[in-house]
């Protein structure tokens, strides 16, 4: 007989008025807001920053094209952690997507983006994801969780092919976005945008000189980030699709590191 | 039908005197209005064909698919109900997607046939529901497990078959699968076959307008299921029609 209640264990009288042998706080007291009122919080939230991370990830337009480069270190605070966290991939014959910062959830987001590509593809109507439309979704995504206070903690670099022009386009982890003709995120905004912009502003790269220019960047990357590694993914988007080469090692010549003396 | 009028016919959740639950024997009596599927497990991956029927002239053509892509590496051909089909489409959809999540890695077949089956079973057990008035095959290829089939039918049995055919004409298709090697025709050389074995069972007097879906999943396409491309299913479709001339052709030599 579930409306007489619970016989045993009755509910209290009245509800939200003074208890007996206890204080009694009034709803509008200032007082109330005090941080002895606060309930005590005695756990540290750890799901706001990040644990295992990556680093830059290096993007430019050439004339038919982009170009992505990315290390594959999984490094653990300043910890070389994992050698082997491919971060660069393909999304569909058309877009290609780079991510850094925080590794676990770059692999969350990969998740559903790759599960969106095979929903596309069950449609059957030949249509495809453009690379516009996933840099938009994905500031939707990412504003969204810093809204909710608990972000996705990467930068995602989108390059594709959108109406057989070369597309780049960047968005961090608060949902902020823009597109450029070369794109640099983490410690390779400060130290590898530049070098790109000088090559850029000589003339219009084309798939070699890009690719030079890119590999380039990951060396002075290498030599100065001290999150960086010298294994790297190359991956190039042209209208004829997403080549991603298999991890290369990039060369690196320490002998100079005698006669730099840091006071 | 001796069930007329006795009564166990109206639920699914009760046997007749005899051992029967009626509304399934009647959901698989709507898989047989519907047009021949076939599946075919050749040497080195699977091959749908469908034969579509076109009930009016004013549908656009390829209006209401039959094969569907379930996963990247599954494929499901069905026949019924279309609506009843769709929604077991989806079941297996959300399920391969589940099993993704959950285990990074495509759902073997095997798994997803036992939980689409389940799924198509439940319907068979409750008197507020009625079963499914379809039946669909679902195929994939893979290098561990190489070609792999199952048909699921209404009362939510399934079994793994090396060729099987639901519909109008299944009893015509079986006997000319049967006549087939399946073990050791390679996919390309199937599509034909199959494509021969629609028209060859299409019933020209009944049915008018039928359109033919081919599709397959092989060593060859990477254990992605795709629809035949056009070149080859087109070709495969005018041998078939050229193979049912022959064979008038010489009936009228016989007479």
């Amino acid at each position: 007989m579930a409306f007489m209640g619970d016989t045993l264990s009755p509910a209290p009288l009245w509800h939200n008025g003074p208890t007996p042998g206890a204080f009694y706080n009034f709803p509008a007291n200032s007082s109330n807001l005090g941080p002895a009122s606060r309930p005590l919080q005695d756990f540290r939230a750890h799901s706001a920053s990040p644990i295992t991370t990556t680093t830059s990830v290096i993007a430019v337009k050439f004339d038919k094209g982009c170009v992505i480069a990315a290390d594959t270190l999984g490094s653990y605070g300043s910890l070389a952690r994992f050698r082997d966290c491919p971060r660069v991939m393909k999304v569909n014959d058309l877009i290609m997507l780079g991510s850094g910062g925080d590794y676990a959830d770059f692999q969350y987001l990969r998740d559903i983006i790759e599960q969106k590509i095979i929903d596309e593809q069950c449609l059957g109507d030949g249509l495809n994801l453009k690379p516009r439309s996933l840099h938009c979704w994905l500031t939707r995504v990412l504003y969204n969780k810093r809204s909710k206070m608990d972000p996705l903690w990467n930068n995602y670099v989108v390059a594709g092919i959108q109406d057989g022009e070369p597309f780049l386009g960047a968005v961090d982890k608060l949902g902020t976005a823009y597109e450029d003709a070369a794109i640099a995120t983490g410690l390779g905004a400060y130290m590898a945008t530049p070098l790109i912009r000088d090559a850029t502003e000589k003339g219009p790269l084309n798939e070699e000189s890009a690719k030079a220019l890119v590999r380039k960047c990951m060396e002075v990357l290498f030599y100065r980030d001290a999150r960086s590694f010298p294994r790297y993914q190359l991956g190039v988007v042209t209208a004829a699709g997403v080549t991603i080469d298999d991890t290369v090692e990039l060369k690196h010549d320490w002998s100079l590191a005698h006669m730099i003396k840091m006071k | 039908m001796s069930s007329i009028g006795t009564g166990y016919d109206l639920s699914a959740s009760q046997f007749s005197p005899d051992g029967r639950v009626f509304q399934v024997d009647y959901a698989a009596k709507a898989v047989e209005n519907s047009g021949t599927v076939i599946g075919l497990r050749g040497k080195d991956g699977i091959v749908f064909a469908i034969e579509k029927l076109v009930t009016s002239k004013l549908y656009e053509p390829g209006a209401n698919k039959r094969i569907f892509h379930i996963d990247e590496h599954v494929g499901m051909a069905v026949s019924g109900l279309i609506s009843d089909a769709r929604q077991i489409v989806e079941t297996a959809r959300s399920e391969a997607s589940n099993y993704r999540s959950q285990y990074g890695i495509p759902v073997p077949l095997k798994y997803l046939n036992e939980r689409v089956s389940m799924y198509m079973h439940a319907y068979t057990l409750y008197s507020a529901v009625r079963p499914y008035g379809c039946a669909v095959v679902m195929g994939s290829w893979s290098e561990h497990d190489g070609p792999q089939m199952f048909m699921l039918e209404p009362s939510g049995v399934s079994f793994s078959y090396f060729g099987c055919a639901v519909g109008k004409a299944k009893q015509a298709a079986k006997t000319e699968i049967e006549k087939l090697k399946l073990d050791d025709i390679p996919v390309k050389d199937l599509v034909k076959e199959a494509a021969r074995i629609i028209y060859l069972v299409h019933d020209e007097l009944k049915d008018k307008q039928f359109e033919l879906e081919l599709s397959w999943v092989s060593k060859d396409t990477k254990g992605r299921h795709q629809l035949v491309p056009k070149e080859i299913a087109s070709e495969a479709e005018n041998q078939a029609k050229q193979a049912l001339v022959d064979i008038e052709d010489s009936d009228e030599g016989d007479n």
